[in-house]
């Protein structure tokens, strides 16, 4: 009846995780009791949950990035604090333990905390920067969304019903077949990544077909933001690698499922098989997440140093010149397996190659500082910050791709610190840059200054901190994912890495700090005009927060920068445009598609994982029955009338006007 | 004005260089042990390699960041003296120049990648007057077994080679993956079932150095390491004098047993080794070792259970 479940799954006898998960579960029941009791779930379900408004799912995105980049981050502390206890010592986490913490950290990091963060930015942001108002499939956005809550949601399931997969974050077999891992782990990461899998593709076509097919009049692709160029270019990435991750993963589940031999030991199966798929998804993927970032520095540079951003044109070329050849490189992650020589050392050519595209950047982004005027503000710190530690990660991974230094370096925490320093200093300051510069956009009220510094150079001492001596005991030969070692020689390296965690840790909770003291002090923080930093990109045309259908009127674009011209014409002249003939506006409607969706989808992962066949079929089936019901509807949109149009806009023209008539600063 | 900048921030520069320096003192003080102390031919030429590469790049990054927090420095907006320059954001003699320093380091380094990938192929044997002695490798879960076929013995986690002479490795697995890797020598490489990788190392010194897998292999693996002992040829002689007197024989029985998961299994030798055993084992003639569910009834699915 219940397939693999019983009581005895669940670790009673281990304290740690019971206690974690009673408080998470604690914390969880007792805000939906308030969210029930105060009366406000109406209104959650109204403007949030059945939302297809693309900045709210934005910011649901955003939302689900940040509760689990916690969750991977106290995973981060339980890792660093046990390799500081466990030296000639076994440390209070158990091998199967720490084995679950490390594949846990990593599966969540890259697919619940990176990808959602820089798909939520994505969503908050392109529409309006292409001066439009939604995606081109806003319902199928919902569905994304709610799909990858489904994983996210799998993984912590497993914190208490089960266990997760003691495999690493990219279950290479033979360890992830059954003969090795018999448990239902390598389940659990299968299922909540192949679910969150379909969600990612379904965004990448959802931007794609955007970005392509939907921008304001007048925006040629090379009247674009930058942003809106990597996002694009990240998306047709998800197009192209996320059917090779779900197909991999497929064979795995497969093999463990139906007893197949794709990539097991016996019967001709082929791990190496699994490893190249593995990668030629892999190695694109972290493009999918740096990509995005590298826009949100271009429009963060040039908006904070008051200058357009240098060297355009090279930038649309780099950006697709890494896109290209992140396709053609990933063999560098397993230089160690004995490929001959000529295959070696093309791959390690073309993986430096991409080097190139992303220094062409570097130096792009220095002389868009040139000439500027430059205002520190966070989001300008995350950048500084960036540009001087990914050149150190982009040095460190141009090392490891010349195969000989590999020989060396692979699977030791050299390579750790290489990709920790590419995604923390590329892809997590990109975020937080964007997640501060953006955040008036989407809530009307700026971040407290002060408290953003703070947590800036917190994360960035806690960085170097904890992962220079990284790199140090790499080159000292200390292998990742040791629960435990015995070699002295690495150990106050170890040690000054765990110090480097507590300063993290500080950073983490001025950043917390933060958010709760801005949404506090709001009214002093806010944002009347929609322009806040003076920026140069459409998303500044529209109020702090845009009305549902973000453009009174959708703008004419004529240049590069459309905004900074509309603003330098009204400077100039010392008045607004004229006010448009305000119209109605359809706008498409809520829809719970996604949501139960993905309860259905849910049911389905969680009796996939534990074979409650019956489960299965009813989950699969609710599913379907979902889609059928929403491709029967009849009334897809609503009318925003003309009057409630003007209304909204007249507001935000007069708070404009004001702005314009007290600015103080140079005009053309 | 730029180089104005530079030495404004001398004392930010200062401080890195200190702190670099700190950390590399650090590092050689405490290197023993490390890739940066290598202790054959192949580790030696992959440090230099190594070394190279950075200095290569250092030579361009060092600039890049120090012009990078220049301008940001200069440029801010509270600096009267800094020119503004609102509308500049294209110049194609500076585009050129950002295009060709990068293509420049990767041309040079694209070099260094060929020929050291050549050099430094891990299947090519070393030079050396001396026939090179075959180890073969086989991970199993936890512990490395290391057969010598022309000695006809065996050690379980310690390795015993003569210095100053070739050693050639053939490796297998008999379950998961791993990866064989004394860092003092150089030249990591993985363990896969059903398939035999190559390596050739040398030690140059009399010596002791540590030895472990690199690819993560499950519970019992960071106990899955060795000690490498390069030793006198006599007394390479009589370790294998030594342990052809004593311990088991390894056949196919004793190697089933061998083969069940065992964790942090102390160094031992075995006084023969069934012929082909090695190869047997590579190509699956002997069936790859058995995982977890060997000797447990039910497959464990929870952490409390154990497995
Ligand atoms: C300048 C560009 C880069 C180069 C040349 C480069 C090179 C490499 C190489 C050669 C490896 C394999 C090393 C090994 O396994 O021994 C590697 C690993 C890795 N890199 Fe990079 N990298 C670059 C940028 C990035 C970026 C931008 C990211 C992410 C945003 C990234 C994330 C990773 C990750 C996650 C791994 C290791 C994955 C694992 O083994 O679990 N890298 N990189
Ligand atoms: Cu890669």
């Amino acid at each position: 009846m219940l397939g693999k479940l019983s009581w005895d799954v669940i670790p009673f006898d281990q304290p740690l995780p019971m206690i974690a998960s009673a408080v998470v579960a604690l914390a969880i029941l007792g805000v939906l009791a308030w969210v029930f009791l105060a009366g406000h779930f109406p209104y959650l379900w109204r403007e949030w949950i059945t939302s297809v408004d693309h900045k709210r799912i934005g910011v649901m995105y955003t939302l689900l990035a940040l509760l689990m980049l916690l969750r991977g981050f106290s995973d981060a502390v339980m890792m660093r604090s046990q390799q500081a206890l466990a030296f000639q010592a076994p440390g209070y986490l158990p091998p199967d333990h720490f084995n679950q913490v490390f594949s846990a950290h990593g599966t969540i990091m890259i697919f619940f905390g990176a990808m959602p963060f820089v798909i939520g930015l994505m969503n908050l942001v392109v529409p309006l920067q292409l001066g439009v108002r939604d995606v081109a499939f806003p319902t199928l956005n919902s569905v994304s969304f709610w799909l990858t809550a489904t994983g996210a949601l799998l993984v912590n399931i497993s914190l208490v019903i089960g266990e997760f997969a003691r495999t690493g974050w990219l279950p290479y077999p033979p360890l992830s077949e059954t003969a090795y891992s018999p448990g239902v782990g390598v389940d659990y990461y299968l299922w909540a990544v192949q679910i969150s899998g379909v969600g990612t593709l379904l965004t990448g076509i959802n931007f794609v077909t955007t970005i392509l097919k939907m921008r304001a009049p007048g925006m040629s692709y090379l009247r674009m933001s930058m942003f809106c160029w990597t996002s694009l270019a990240a998306s047709l990435l998800i197009v192209a690698a996320f059917p090779i991750l779900t197909a991999t993963l497929a064979m795995l589940t497969l093999d463990r499922y139906f007893g197949f031999h794709f990539f097991t030991n016996e019967a001709g199966g082929n791990m190496l098989m699994f490893v190249n798929l593995i990668w030629a998804w892999g190695h694109p993927e972290v493009y999918i997440l740096v990509l995005p970032a590298f826009g949100i520095f271009s429009e963060v540079i040039s908006t904070f140093s008051s200058k357009p951003l240098f060297g355009y044109r090279s930038m649309v070329a780099a950006t697709l010149f890494i896109c290209i050849v992140s396709f053609m490189v990933w063999l560098h992650h397993f230089f160690t397996m004995g490929a001959g020589a000529d295959v070696n050392a093309a791959f390690g050519i073309a993986t430096s190659i991409i080097a190139v595209g992303t220094g062409v950047k570097i130096y792009n982004w220095m002389f868009t500082m040139y000439g500027g005027r430059i205002r520190f503000a966070t989001p300008m710190l995350w950048s500084l910050g960036f540009m001087v530690t990914f050149v150190i990660g982009g040095m460190t991974g141009v090392l490891l791709a010349v195969p000989p230094a590999d020989f060396l370096l692979h699977n030791s925490l050299f390579l750790v610190a290489h990709f920790h320093n590419v995604i923390i200093g590329g892809v997590l300051f990109g975020a937080f840059a964007g997640y501060t510069y953006w955040f008036p956009k989407a809530f009307g009220f700026r971040l407290h200054e002060g408290w953003g510094k703070l947590a800036f150079w917190l994360t960035l001492i806690g960085f170097y901190v904890t992962f220079v001596p990284l790199y140090a005991v790499g080159l000292l030969g200390m292998t990742r994912r040791m629960q435990h070692f015995d070699v002295s020689a690495w150990y106050p390296w170890v040690l000054a890495a765990g110090v480097g965690m507590l300063i993290t840790t500080a950073g983490v909770v001025a950043q917390i700090v933060q958010l709760v003291v801005s949404i506090r002090q709001r009214a002093a923080l806010r944002d009347a005009t929609g322009d806040p930093w003076d920026g140069r990109s459409l998303e500044w045309a529209t109020p702090s927060p845009p009305p549902v259908f973000n453009f009174a009127a959708l703008p004419h674009v004529e240049g590069e920068e459309p905004y900074w011209s509309i603003k330098q014409r009204a400077r100039e002249q010392n008045r607004l445009r004229d006010e448009p003939d305000y119209e109605p506006i359809e706008m498409p409607r809520n829809s719970p598609t996604g949501f139960i969706c993905a309860f259905f989808a849910t049911v389905m992962g969680f009796a996939l994982i534990w074979h409650i066949w019956w489960m299965v079929a009813l989950g699969a089936l609710g599913a379907l029955a979902t889609f059928v019901v929403f491709a029967w509807r009849d009334i897809p949109e609503y009318v925003i009338p003309a009057a409630e149009v003007a209304r909204i806009d007249r507001a935000n023209r007069s708070a404009r006007r004001e702005a314009l008539v007290t600015y103080t600063g140079p005009r053309p | 004005m730029l180089l104005r900048v530079i030495v404004r921030n001398c004392a930010a520069i200062r401080l890195g260089c200190l702190g670099a320096t700190i950390l590399l003192v650090g590092l050689l003080a405490g290197c023993q042990g490390g890739v940066l102390d290598p202790q054959g031919p192949v580790g030696a030429a992959q440090r230099t390699i190594l070394l190279n590469s950075v200095a290569i790049m250092l030579a361009i990054v060092i600039p890049t960041i120090v012009a990078t927090l220049g301008f940001a420095w200069w440029f801010r907006e509270t600096n009267t003296r800094a020119r503004y320059l609102p509308e500049w954001a294209y110049s194609g003699r500076i585009e050129l120049v950002v295009w060709s320093i990068p293509i420049l380091v990767i041309l040079f380094l694209s070099g260094i990648i060929w020929i050291g990938s050549h050099d430094l192929d891990p299947m090519k044997p070393l030079d050396s007057q001396q026939k090179p002695l075959e180890v073969q490798v086989v991970s199993l879960d936890w512990k490395w077994l290391f057969i010598y076929p022309e000695q006809n013995v065996a050690s379980i986690n310690q390795l015993v080679v003569p210095a100053g002479r070739p050693v050639h490795f053939s490796l297998t697995s008999a379950s998961v993956m791993n990866a064989f890797f004394v860092p003092q020598l150089g030249g990591m490489i993985y363990t896969m079932n059903g398939m035999t990788t190559q390596l050739h190392l040398q030690a140059d010194q009399l010596g002791e150095f540590y030895g472990r897998s690199a690819h993560f292999s499950g519970d019992g693996f960071p106990g899955m390491q060795f000690v490498l002992h390069a030793v006198a040829a006599d007394a390479f002689d009589a370790f294998v004098n030594s342990a052809r007197s004593q311990g088991q024989a390894l056949d196919k029985a004793s190697y089933q047993e061998l083969a069940r998961q065992s964790i942090d299994v102390p160094p031992s030798t075995y006084r023969s080794v069934e012929p082909d055993l090695f190869h047997e084992i590579a190509t699956q003639g002997v069936p790859p070792a058995p995982g977890p569910q060997a000797g447990r009834p039910e497959p464990s699915v929870s952490p409390a259970t154990g497995g």
